[in-house]
């Protein structure tokens, strides 16, 4: 522990002179080196980076200590004349033997620490599945049957012209999800089309989000707070907007946000079944359409020519509403529209089905029920 | 009788100068011809590939999206990435190959000639063909240069067909290249030079020659597969169609690994020149030096998975790639030592190509340390595919490929034109361009290690301060390279006289035995090497 305080210290003072360098008013909280996050493994990892990132400095320093004193002693103006010697076995079996030793210095702890990184199989408390979606995070947490979409929140989305003053900006979701502390939690990642990579800094949890493999990961988050990531794999349009939050609690907190979710639930499968209106449709389809469709097809439905059709005049969405229903429920296969059924819930599926058909000028007049999206499953 | 004699005689000893007009650059078979169409495309793809690092820079000056949209901004990072690698550091050591390695192993030209001209000319095409997307419905690539499947497949829009088919253009082009220069190095070299007394830049390139030829057609038949997998129902990268996402990774490093060192080997043949000439000393350790290179090359195809240490690799195979990425810094740094050491002891001065030399050793090896962090695999978990990545990377082929080019027109250039550039404006390049650049690419490794991913249009607050610092930096060095297109046009017109050693310290056959400019053909007759 002493080690890490005074590495963490003179890393802090070392990245200080570096800064200081480069911009003369240092902000003060500007955050310059790794976290040291709030699980075993990110403090172990903080420690190897600390300890590489000083094998190297003292290597810089020998380097660049003797190249600096032949610059300045060695040099013609100063009237230096050039010695003859030009090879030794001897010095080149001594920089190749030397710099082998140090890296086997940095190997041994690295080994270990990526050993218990990857050991995410063993005795898991919680069982948490994470799927990728362009561009948006699935979270389905197996045990207790509770699924969770998280997206970049609205109040994100309203100031990307000018964010000054949000201070999460691109770092908050509609839907965060709730981890409990102390618990070994097991992540569970594939993807439903392109590949992501779900990344919580605090947690040291990086891993690719990849259609057709199941790759896992793990953390025993040992604080709670809200700890925020994002996706680090390059997946499209707006792979820069499809952020991670993760309220991590105790135990009973997060029991009861788990009954309440269920609790959300139950309410809308009762209201699934019941007959809605028109207007009560187009209402809720708007807001689907905004937070799931428009980052394509636009908000105003005109779609990016090239890259994705245009839903203004589309001859699918003004045409039969069966095979409307079929493309937004199952995806078109070898192009980037996603299968929404696995995304959302029967009402708005149909709210946003009616919206597209009734809106974005299209004005076919028809209506699709929650009901019949209930059948077409 | 006797008119006829010194008639013939006129006709030996005459020099067939070019044909004029626009027809001598399109038919020219003439390394000096082809090695100046070369670094000519370079300079005109750095500019190019620069002007979109420019938008890039542009948008990230301050949070939000201010200029550009997310899918522009995307097309922007994958141009960059690929006109930059395709289009300006491999065109231009290609380019001082042609320029050099006849000169220096005591040859009149490149053995393929006509080859020669071939390899050149398919390359505007190809960047024309790459290029014209930007203007065509769905846009340029926007899937970053690496272009992962399914992204670059399944997703991507019809114009991905155009960057296909200018990325097989591109390869043919290196590897025609590539064998023309292996049969240039193993057959012309001049009597007595033998491989051990070859100079050290035409060592790494024979080994980087080799690289390309084993390299260029995996590039290729992963864009083939790309090809397929797109059009003809095959689904070699579609999970669905029980392919494999991953596989596509291990094929594009399995090149890609190799293809930095191709951009990275002929440095230091540069920079193994440059060194000893201004410390008036020989190089130190020139056989480690070879060893070292062939090293290097021979681990480059044994590494490449730790680009890929995030996708759930197992972890005996992590463990390996970690150990085989780590060791490549053994013999980078036995090339570090070596270059000091020739220092040491030396008698030294600091024009200008010492100056972009001595910048490319200190800053190249700032990057070899942040390879040495990223290569070890656990903490590439939070490394991975942030701007830590970026400022490495940077630092290795703009500080060091991009370095050892600039040093090499300097060095050079009085040799090709007979004209010494002038001294003053070389070092203002030199200083303006490597304060910027470290304004640039420092502070990068700081948002990095602090949590900001790379190829974001946007990001959030946190990370103002750096990302404004590094754009002002970004715009300082874009404009020290026009200022350098300055200095190589005033160069080429005119300046003060060159003399044939131009160097003090200068050694091999293009300072010691050909004049400044050199003859159209450098050696008609081979000369002497003892």
């Amino acid at each position: 522990m002493t080690f890490n305080k005074l590495s963490g210290r003179l890393s802090a003072a070392l990245v200080g002179v570096l800064s200081i360098l480069f911009i003369s008013a240092a902000h003060a909280e500007l955050q310059l080196n790794m976290t040291q996050g709030v699980t075993p493994i990110s403090q172990e990892l903080f420690d190897l980076h600390m300890l590489v990132l000083w094998i190297c400095v003292v290597i810089g320093v020998l380097v660049f200590g003797v190249m600096g004193w032949s610059i300045i002693f060695h040099r013609k103006s100063r009237g230096a004349v050039a010695a003859h010697f030009h090879e030794s076995t001897m010095v080149e079996i001594f920089w190749t033997i030397g710099p082998l030793l140090v890296l086997i210095a940095v190997a041994v702890p690295a080994t270990g620490t990526l050993l218990r990184l990857e050991d995410a199989k063993t005795n898991a408390d919680i069982n948490l599945e994470v799927t990728g979606i362009q561009w948006k995070w699935k979270y389905n947490y197996i045990d207790e049957d509770v699924q969770i979409i998280s997206a970049l929140a609205q109040s994100s989305r309203d100031v990307v012209k000018d964010p000054t003053g949000n201070e999460n900006y691109l770092l908050e979701v509609d839907n965060p999800i709730v981890l409990p502390i102390n618990k070994k939690i097991r992540f569970l990642f594939h993807s439903d089309d392109v590949i992501h990579a779900w990344w919580v800094p605090e947690f040291a949890v990086k891993q690719d989000v990849i259609p057709g493999f199941i790759n896992d990961s793990w953390a025993i988050i040992e604080e709670t707070g809200t700890y925020r990531g994002q996706c680090a794999e390059l997946c499209g349009k707006d792979h820069g907007f499809m952020p991670i939050v993760v309220e991590a609690v105790t135990q009973n907190e997060y029991e009861q946000w788990l009954a309440g979710k269920k609790a959300e639930a139950a309410e809308v499968a009762a209201q699934a079944s019941q007959e809605w209106s028109l207007q009560d449709l187009l209402t809720q389809g708007e807001t689907v359409y905004k937070a799931n469709c428009a980052v394509c097809h636009g908000a105003t439905g005109a779609g990016i020519p090239g890259a994705f059709p245009a839903m203004t005049n589309s001859p699918i969405a003004t045409g039969d509403a069966a095979e409307h229903m079929n493309v937004v429920m199952n995806g078109r296969s070898g192009t980037a529209m996603a299968a929404y059924k696995t995304q959302l819930n029967d009402i708005d599926l149909a709210a946003v089905i009616t919206f597209e058909r009734n809106s974005l000028g299209n004005s076919v007049g028809d209506m699709v029920q929650p009901s019949a999206i209930k059948n077409a499953r | 009788m006797e008119t006829a004699t010194l008639h013939d005689e006129h006709d030996d000893h005459h020099d067939h100068g070019p044909a004029r007009g626009l027809m001598r650059w399109v038919t020219t078979t003439n390394h000096k011809d082809i090695g100046t169409l070369y670094l000519w495309l370079s300079f005109t793809m750095l500019l190019f590939g620069g002007s979109m690092a420019m938008v890039i820079r542009l948008e990230l000056f301050q949070p939000g999206l201010q200029f550009v949209e997310p899918h522009f901004f995307n097309q922007m990072t994958t141009m960059h990435g690929l006109v930059m690698v395709f289009g300006a550091i491999m065109p231009g050591f290609v380019g001082l190959a042609n320029w050099l390695v006849p000169m220096m192993i005591g040859a009149p030209d490149m053995a393929l000639p006509r080859m020669n001209n071939w390899s050149f000319w398919i390359l505007p095409f190809a960047f024309a063909m790459l290029s014209s997307t930007m203007f065509m419905e769905g846009g340029a690539p926007a899937f970053g240069w690496t272009f992962y499947a399914p992204l670059s497949t399944t997703f991507a829009p019809d114009t991905t067909d155009f960057f296909i088919f200018a990325v097989h253009l591109m390869g043919i082009s290196s590897v025609m290249g590539a064998i023309n220069i292996i049969a240039t190095i193993l057959n012309m070299r001049a009597p007595g030079m033998t491989l051990m007394k070859m100079p050290l830049f035409v060592w790494t390139w024979l080994i980087t020659a080799y690289l390309l030829i084993a390299v260029m057609p995996v590039l290729a038949g992963a864009v083939t597969m790309m090809l397929t997998d797109r059009h003809f129902g095959t689904s070699f990268f579609d999970a669905a169609g029980g392919g494999d996402p991953v596989m596509f990774q291990h094929i594009f490093w399995f090149f890609g690994h190799p293809e930095v060192y191709i951009m990275i080997l002929p440095a230091f043949g540069i920079i193994s020149a440059i060194v000893p000439t201004f410390a008036r000393k020989k190089l130190f350790g020139y056989s480690s030096m070879v060893y070292a290179s062939a090293s290097i090359a021979i681990l480059s195809f044994m590494v490449w998975a730790h680009h890929m240490f995030t996708t759930g690799m197992p972890v005996a195979g992590e463990l390996y790639f970690m150990y085989a990425t780590i060791l490549i810094s053994v013999p980078t740094g036995v090339k570090v030592f070596n270059w000091v050491t020739t220092m040491w002891k030396g008698s030294m001065t600091f024009e200008t190509p010492m100056l972009w030399a001595l910048g490319f050793i200190v800053m190249f090896t700032i990057g070899g340390f942040s390879g040495l962090m990223l290569g070890v695999a656990p903490v590439d978990t939070q490394y991975h595919d942030t701007y830590f990545v970026v400022a490495h990377f940077h630092y290795v082929l703009v500080t060091g490929a991009l370095y050892s080019i600039i040093a090499a027109f300097y060095y050079w250039v009085p040799k090709w034109t007979g004209h010494m550039y002038n001294e003053t404006h070389g070092k203002i390049h030199f200083w303006w361009s490597t304060i910027a650049v470290n304004v640039l690419f420092f502070p990068q490794h700081f948002v990095g290690l602090a949590g900001m991913p790379r190829r974001i249009p946007d990001y959030s607050l946190q990370f103002a301060e750096f990302n404004m610092i590094s754009s002002l930096g970004g715009f300082a060095f874009g404009l020290a390279q026009i200022f350098f297109l300055y200095i190589v046009i005033q160069t080429i017109k005119g300046g003060e006289k060159a003399s044939s050693k131009v160097w003090e310290g200068a050694t091999g056959l293009e300072f010691e035995q050909l004049p400044s400019p050199p003859p159209y053909h450098s050696f008609t007759v081979a000369p002497e090497v003892k």
